[in-house]
């Protein structure tokens, strides 16, 4: 009885990922107008035919750049909730990362140490080949989500998430694997420090602290959205150096 | 056909955590409240949140679960001295 009802559940499980991942757009064929307005892309939203650009009758003359006499902060980002994040609530942003910063803190005061914890058992050999053929590409994927954060969904928080657990398995398939604290911390402690800078930075370019200071480009391409592909390489490594430390200090214990 | 999906998944869900609750071991409850991250990103999904999804996947489900897990192991190594 157990065993169908853990069929039934397993079941309806992948029935749900399956229907529910079918509803999402394929790779490149996402459609940019249902996401964000026609002002939005053609990146003008003061005087032009937007409707006409987008079906390719307008020439695209270059955009005035202004609102109410402000640069448009949002304009560079195809993914609006990136750009909000990063652009408007970048300062929450920082404090979100002070406060992981001080929840991995915490954790390595309570149970970290300078050794490896020895569980004195042998992970099976499915566990160590995939880990083998799994981790790279996960690492992969976790730098691509925070590269990519102001083009796809994602961004800083996710993909150091993801490279963590890249480390998780390292830990759960390796008996004698360990991250030094140096190289976690140092890492950790270069790539916060890297965003203070640029916010500080914007500070003496534009007069706001985390100013968006470099142009925008032009809204898709890899090198756009001015700071904000800087900003999450920044948190993504940060956050993975962190958690790494959380999950070096979670497998640690202390001398003698 | 995306309704009854929604209502499959959000009763999956109120299942699961009456679960994860009612448990008598904790690793079944740890569990359970995984499958609640898990089915919720799926939600997630549905409503067109994908920013959402990718973070309660990998920290929800992913992470916690972890956290949870290994704190649990070092619980009850700690009972057993």
């Amino acid at each position: 009885m157990r065993r169908f009802y853990a069929i039934l559940i397993a079941a309806a499980l992948v029935y749900m990922l399956i229907s529910f991942i079918s509803t999402v757009p394929s790779y490149g064929k996402a459609d940019l107008k249902e996401r964000v307005s026609d002002a939005f892309l053609s990146k003008s939203v003061n005087a032009q035919n937007t409707k006409a650009w987008m079906e390719g009758k307008a020439i695209h003359r270059q955009p005035a750049k202004e609102i109410y006499g402000k640069k448009v902060k949002e304009e560079g980002s195809a993914n609006v909730v990136t750009s909000i994040v990063v652009n408007y609530r970048s300062f929450d942003t920082l404090g979100e990362v002070t406060v992981l910063f001080t929840a991995a803190l915490g954790v390595g005061l309570i149970l970290g140490g300078s050794r490896r914890k020895q569980y004195g058992r042998e992970a099976n050999f499915v566990l160590k080949t995939s880990t083998g053929i799994l981790v790279p590409l996960i690492i992969m994927f976790g730098a691509y989500i925070f590269v990519h954060g102001h083009l796809t969904p994602g961004g800083g928080f996710p993909g150091g998430t993801i490279i963590a657990m890249a480390s998780l398995l390292l830990y759960l398939s390796d008996e004698k694997f360990f991250l030094s604290k140096a190289s976690t911390g140092a890492l950790e402690g270069s790539m916060g420090g890297t965003y203070v800078i640029i916010g500080l930075l914007g500070l003496a370019i534009g007069g706001y602290f985390l100013y968006n200071f470099l142009p925008n480009g032009v809204v898709g391409n890899l090198v756009s959205a001015g700071i904000v592909p800087l900003v999450y390489v920044a948190i993504g490594l940060k956050v993975g150096a962190e958690l790494s430390g959380l999950v070096t200090d979670l497998h640690s214990e202390k001398e003698g | 056909m995306m309704n009854y999906l929604i209502i499959l998944a959000g009763a999956m869900m109120i299942i699961a955590a009456v679960f994860a609750v009612e448990a008598k071991k904790i690793l079944d409850a740890v569990i359970a409240m995984s499958v609640v991250s898990l089915v919720s990103v799926f939600l997630f999904i549905a409503m067109r949140a994908p920013d959402v999804a990718i973070t309660e996947a990998s920290v929800g489900a992913g992470l916690v679960t972890a956290v949870f897990l290994v704190s649990l192991f070092k619980m009850k190594g700690g009972d057993e001295q």
